[in-house]
């Protein structure tokens, strides 16, 4: 089973390109106190030293001299941490409204769809702002706003799975036996919805990496804590003088989300091998 | 021998009129950042309003940059030996915008009636005055009620601007339409004001000094955008651009351009003073040798070259060079870590985290905030920044909610007027910003600055305001930072456009434009 899994993601080579980048932005994420002992924030030579000029800072300073490349470093912890916790907060709120409109269907689908499309209804992004202004911007602020806005589509997605795996026979077979509802959702249905939110959740944390990245952008992050987004907000008056503030984070940002979105398809060549072919 | 002297000095004044002849005409294109709320200064004096309608209303006095009084609408002035009775003698020929003749008349309803309801400010030295009167049309008598040694330097535009009697005596000042289409006595007129695009004025043709103003025009441009204001001077669009209307980080490149010059003058009346509000009330702020760590920590000179594109100076103590009474006679903290982590070890801090709220204006403030909290992380103190808007800035420092916080604020050339606000017991209540908010409490401090507030002679307010630095900068009741560098940057064949203490807010009405070379 495994193997087979390995077999048909290695097949698509940009998937593997995507896990490589990735696996490598957590390795660095992982290690970034062993690689940078000193504080991202300290201010270690004088700002705007360019790239390539001092073997120990390889991609210069900032405007008050603090060393790009351990920004880089220590934001990737930032960045992933907000995309992974916000997923699985976004999913603990999605799976269990879809599951349970697509189980019972009738008022209480009705009810939380109407729910769901308030969500949905007001643009990501402009939520994600509002609440994150209202509650202060701090890590959990952030986190919980990001969660806010991204579980609609889950629940949907889980909804519309739910509404047809049970009309199939074995759930039929199950509620014949006399299974209690919970159990057969989580027992019965659950298991096998999951290839489509494995996909779905991959691609969410990459949009909620690109959330984490514009809310810092625009002086909603943190203060507290170095990310991307925010290297790239504060240097963006800056871009005419320095560029290379803006661009290497930009890369970052860039190279993460692409892995994640490579890693995404490659998921769901794997996971559904007759959808895959027929898309070929 | 006399007559060769004489003949230099002929020669020399033909020369140096030659040469600085100002040229009649042109347009001056000026940037105002953040749009005024309204151009009526007797109502409103933030500082865009001063800027603007600083060409539009007038005060008695102006000030050079040593604050030394000029004349302006008075054209001479007396104290008499006790300190208590000011005479201003007024320009002849003045007449407000609308063709009516200024009068002392004037003067007494602006300062008795108009401004004493509407101005906080001015409403707090006039506690001081006994009665204004007008003994005839060109005289104007203030009588104190006892000395009050700073009186003397409250007769600027944007402190007390003189307002028409005749347009506003006995209406409801905040209602009035022509509220809308300001009448002063200035060099200047109001055209128009086209919201968030432009405000143009006019050459007043009926100025009372002779010739001036020399442009016909000065043209505010609202531009929003830090960096659309630096491209707009880029192209040409605009030539002057007014302290902070630039990020500090462009500031160099800008004043590199080609005819671009750059003059850190015209502030010295206000004085911006930064520092980090520090709470008294609670430790490990309660202990003198905590604050005084701070003051160790800090690397006040990285700031100013880091972040202040070097203008400016670190500031030694709670009163600005350019104030009048300032002492340099005082303990000077230079960055010394290694003795703030001493402190710290003699008064057994226990590394308990603090809250550092930076002032919600932007890049520089909060690039600041960052860089403190870095020195302060170094000598071992935690620092969490609280990120707040203005709003939000305003309300914890207004309800003591806060462990530090940055803030600037302007000293008004006299220790009494913008000094002693900050660091007096009696001025310490919620509510507001701008009084005693770190909660310090001396009463040998309180007692210098009410003696050295109605000190007769300028030597004995000296030696008491020595005094009462000396104790202030001991024991730390704020972090000061630095005295603030606003650079106005201009087109360099723009002449005398900065020519006192207040710098733009005076009025444009000695600047011309010469021909680019």
């Amino acid at each position: 089973m495994m193997g087979d899994f390995w077999k048909r993601f290695s097949r698509n080579r940009g998937a593997v390109i995507g896990l490589f980048i990735l696996l490598l932005v957590v390795v660095v994420a992982a290690i970034a106190p062993l690689l940078f002992p000193d504080s991202p924030w300290r201010m270690v030579q004088r700002p705007f030293l360019p790239p390539f000029e001092m073997s120990e800072y390889p991609l210069g300073t900032d405007t008050i001299g603090r060393n790009v490349i351990s920004g880089l470093a220590y934001g990737a912890q930032v960045s992933l941490l907000v995309g992974l916790v916000s997923t699985v907060v976004s999913l603990l709120i999605g799976i269990p409204i879809g599951a349970l409109a697509g189980y019972f269907g009738g008022f209480v689908d009705d009810a939380l769809m109407r729910f769901t499309e308030l969500f949905q209804t007001v643009p990501n992004f402009a939520l994600a702002i509002v609440l994150v202004a209202i509650f202060e911007p701090s890590i959990y602020s952030i986190i919980a706003a990001i969660a806010i806005v991204s579980w609609p589509p889950v629940a949907r997605l889980v909804r519309g799975e739910f509404l047809s795996l049970r009309q199939r026979e074995y759930v039929e077979a199950a509620t014949l036996s006399g299974q209690s509802h919970a159990a057969i959702i989580w027992r019965q249905i659950l298991p096998n919805t999951l290839s489509p939110i494995i996909v779905l959740a991959s691609l969410m944390v990459a949009t909620a990496i690109l959330l984490e990245s514009s809310l810092s952008f625009l002086g909603l992050g943190d203060p507290n804590l170095m990310s991307w987004g925010y290297m790239i907000g504060a240097a963006r008056t800056v871009i005419r003088q320095a560029w290379w503030l803006s661009f290497f984070p930009g890369v970052a940002i860039l190279l993460t989300v692409l892995a994640l979105n490579l890693i995404g398809e490659g998921l769901n060549d794997a996971l559904n091998p007759r959808l895959a072919r027929k898309g070929k | 021998m006399k007559t060769r002297l004489a003949l230099l000095a002929a020669a020399l004044m033909l020369s140096t009129s030659a040469f600085a002849q100002p040229v009649e005409g042109g347009r001056a294109n000026v940037v105002i950042q953040p749009e005024p709320p309204s151009l009526m200064m007797g109502l409103v004096q933030n500082g865009p309003t001063q800027m603007v309608a600083g060409n539009i209303y007038e005060s008695l006095l102006r000030y050079d940059e040593n604050l030394e009084p000029m004349p302006q609408l008075a054209t001479d002035w007396e104290i008499s030996e006790d300190g208590l009775t000011y005479t201003f003698h007024l320009a002849e020929g003045v007449k407000w915008h609308d063709g009516e003749d200024f009068t002392s008349e004037d003067v007494v309803f602006s300062v008795d009636v108009f401004l004493r309801e509407t101005h906080a400010r001015l409403r707090q030295s006039l506690e001081h005055v006994e009665s204004v009167e007008a003994p005839d049309d060109h005289t104007v008598v203030f009588t104190l009620k006892q000395p009050f040694g700073p009186f003397i330097g409250i007769f600027e535009a944007g402190t007390m601007p003189m307002i028409p009697k005749h347009i506003y005596e006995g209406t409801d000042f905040a209602n009035n339409e022509m509220n809308n289409t300001p009448i002063g006595t200035g060099p200047f007129k109001f055209e128009e004001w086209e919201r968030g695009s432009h405000i143009l004025l006019t050459k007043n043709e009926d100025y009372y000094e002779e010739g001036k103003p020399y442009l016909d025009e000065i043209y505010w441009h609202v531009i929003p955008d830090a960096a659309a204001r630096a491209v707009a001077y880029e192209n040409g669009v605009v030539d002057i651009l007014p302290g902070g209307s630039v990020e500090n980080f462009d500031v160099e490149r800008i004043a590199n351009l080609e005819n671009s010059c750059i003059t850190e003058k015209g502030w010295e009346y206000f004085a911006p003073h930064s520092w980090m509000w520090l709470n008294n009330r609670e430790a490990p702020f309660d202990d003198a040798r905590f604050r005084q760590a701070v003051m160790y920590a800090m690397d006040r000179e990285f700031a100013r070259d880091a972040l202040w594109a070097g203008l400016g100076q670190v500031a030694t103590g709670p009163v600005a060079s350019s104030t009048r009474f300032y002492t340099d006679d005082v303990t000077q903290y230079t960055y010394d870590p290694a003795k703030a982590e001493a402190l710290l070890e003699e008064m057994g801090y226990d590394g308990e985290p603090v809250r550092l709220l930076p002032l919600p204006y932007g890049e520089t403030w909060q690039r600041w905030a960052e860089a403190v909290k870095q020195n302060l992380e170094e000598v071992g103190i935690p620092v969490e920044i609280v990120s707040t808007d203005v709003a939000g800035w305003n309300q914890r420092l207004a309800e003591w909610d806060y462990d530090m916080a940055f803030t600037y604020v302007y000293q008004y050339g006299d220790p009494a007027l913008g000094v002693s606000r900050n660091y007096v017991s009696t001025n310490i209540a919620k509510g507001s910003q701008w009084n005693n908010v770190e909660g310090y409490e001396n009463e040998e401090v309180d007692r210098i600055f009410d003696e050295a507030a109605v000190a007769v002679t300028p030597e004995e307010r000296q030696e008491l305001y020595t005094e009462v630095q000396k104790i202030l900068v001991d024991e730390v009741p704020v972090a000061w930072m630095l005295e603030l560098g606003f650079p106005t940057i201009h087109r360099c064949n723009i002449k005398d456009l900065v020519t006192s203490a207040i710098g733009l807010n005076d009025g444009f009405k000695n600047a011309y434009i010469e021909e680019a070379e």
